[in-house]
């Protein structure tokens, strides 16, 4: 340990105990392969529905967001049409623009490191760097599952283009539930938090309620009114209370 | 639209929107209130994912099959302070022999 702080722009690793650093390495290939292996199935749906296997693999390196990739070539693919599959892709890569208002507080990016900062900002990469506590770490987790899921789901995706479903569907052995249980699992210390749960439970309700009568897409999208409205409202009563803005809350909880 | 100018125009779409968190101006996102605002949406955002991903169907409706049951053994693994790995292997294997014994 130095005694110097941190550079903002740091890749910050180093200033890592060993055993964290294994630790977010190992979160983060997990989270990387679990992943990246189901861009096999998007390789397979993608040429099945008629794109050449250019097409398929620029949308996986290029676009590079699962859920807006299965929405382009699932339209396509049913004779949807070119604008309603820009526009639902789009509208699903919303979320990644407000990951960003994140991810870019912790990683502290600059050029040429902002554009692939950017490209890397998906649900797997905001996922594993803003579970972690410490800045260093968070910095670490982002850029290692966002790269391990881009070369993944990239050599994946070319592989089910070129066998097509040969190998059979990976939801058959669980690997959709694999990462959604990958994402309830970094959530689930940030839950400790009263605000975190209050925003999290909030969000399902809105994401539940609204699914039905929405497109695909835009339930989740809507959830991050839970946010707003939880973190607008008052201070954490187990994060820090404010001093001086509308209040302190009399007997906040000492707990920490 | 060409395939092509399809594929093109959703991806500069997309990185668009990614981008464009990057350059929202800092003032925009500072203050105690914003900040909280911006580190519970990925919260929000995940929880509403992970909620669709694993018990909404194909019609928007509320569904509870193989996935629903592999995320509560993933909760039930979580509150038993399981580590990462096993609560993933886990939920992945308890969806996977529901959907060989025929339950989707």
């Amino acid at each position: 340990m130095t005694a110097s702080p941190p550079e903002p722009g740091d890749h910050g690793g180093a200033t890592l105990p060993a055993r964290r650093r294994r630790e977010v390495l190992r979160q983060s290939l997990y989270v990387g392969g679990a992943t990246g292996a189901y861009g096999i199935s998007f390789g397979a749906l993608s040429v099945a529905s008629g794109l050449t296997v250019w097409q398929t693999q620029a949308l996986s390196l290029l676009l590079f967001s699962g859920g807006s990739q299965f929405a382009v070539v699932g339209i396509l693919g049913a004779g949807g049409g070119g604008a309603a599959a820009v526009a639902t892709s789009t509208l699903l890569g919303v979320r990644n623009g407000l990951y960003a208002l994140q991810t870019s507080r912790f990683l502290g990016v600059h050029g040429i490191r902002r554009i692939a900062a950017a490209q890397l900002t998906i649900d797997e990469s905001t996922a594993v760097g803003v579970a972690q506590p410490e800045p260093a770490a968070q910095r670490l987790g982002f850029w290692v599952t966002g790269t391990a899921v881009f070369v993944g789901w990239n050599l994946m995706t070319l592989v089910g283009a070129l066998v097509g479903s040969a190998i059979g569907d990976p939801s058959r052995w669980g690997l959709d539930a694999a990462a959604a249980a990958a994402f309830a699992a970094l959530l689930w210390p940030r839950l400790r938090s009263r605000d975190a749960a209050a925003t999290a439970v909030l969000a399902v309700f809105v994401a539940l309620v609204t699914s039905p009568v929405l497109p695909a897409g835009v339930p989740v999208i809507l959830a991050a009114l839970a946010a707003v409205v939880v973190g607008l409202r008052h201070p954490g009563r187990h994060e820090r209370a404010l001093e001086g803005e509308d209040g302190t809350l009399p007997g906040s909880d000492p707990v920490p | 639209m060409s395939t092509w100018v399809v594929v093109l125009l959703a991806c500069a779409l997309a990185y668009a929107l990614k981008l464009a968190g990057y350059l929202v101006p800092e003032r925009w996102v500072e203050g105690e209130r914003r900040s909280r605002v911006t580190t519970l949406l990925p919260v929000a955002l995940l929880a509403a994912l992970v909620a669709v991903q694993t018990v909404v169907g194909d019609g928007g409706e509320v569904v509870l099959d193989a996935r629903a049951a592999a995320l509560a053994t993933a909760v039930v693994l979580l509150a038993l302070r399981a580590n990462f790995l096993v609560v993933v292997v886990g939920a992945a294997v308890v969806a996977a022999a529901l959907r060989a014994l025929g339950w989707s």
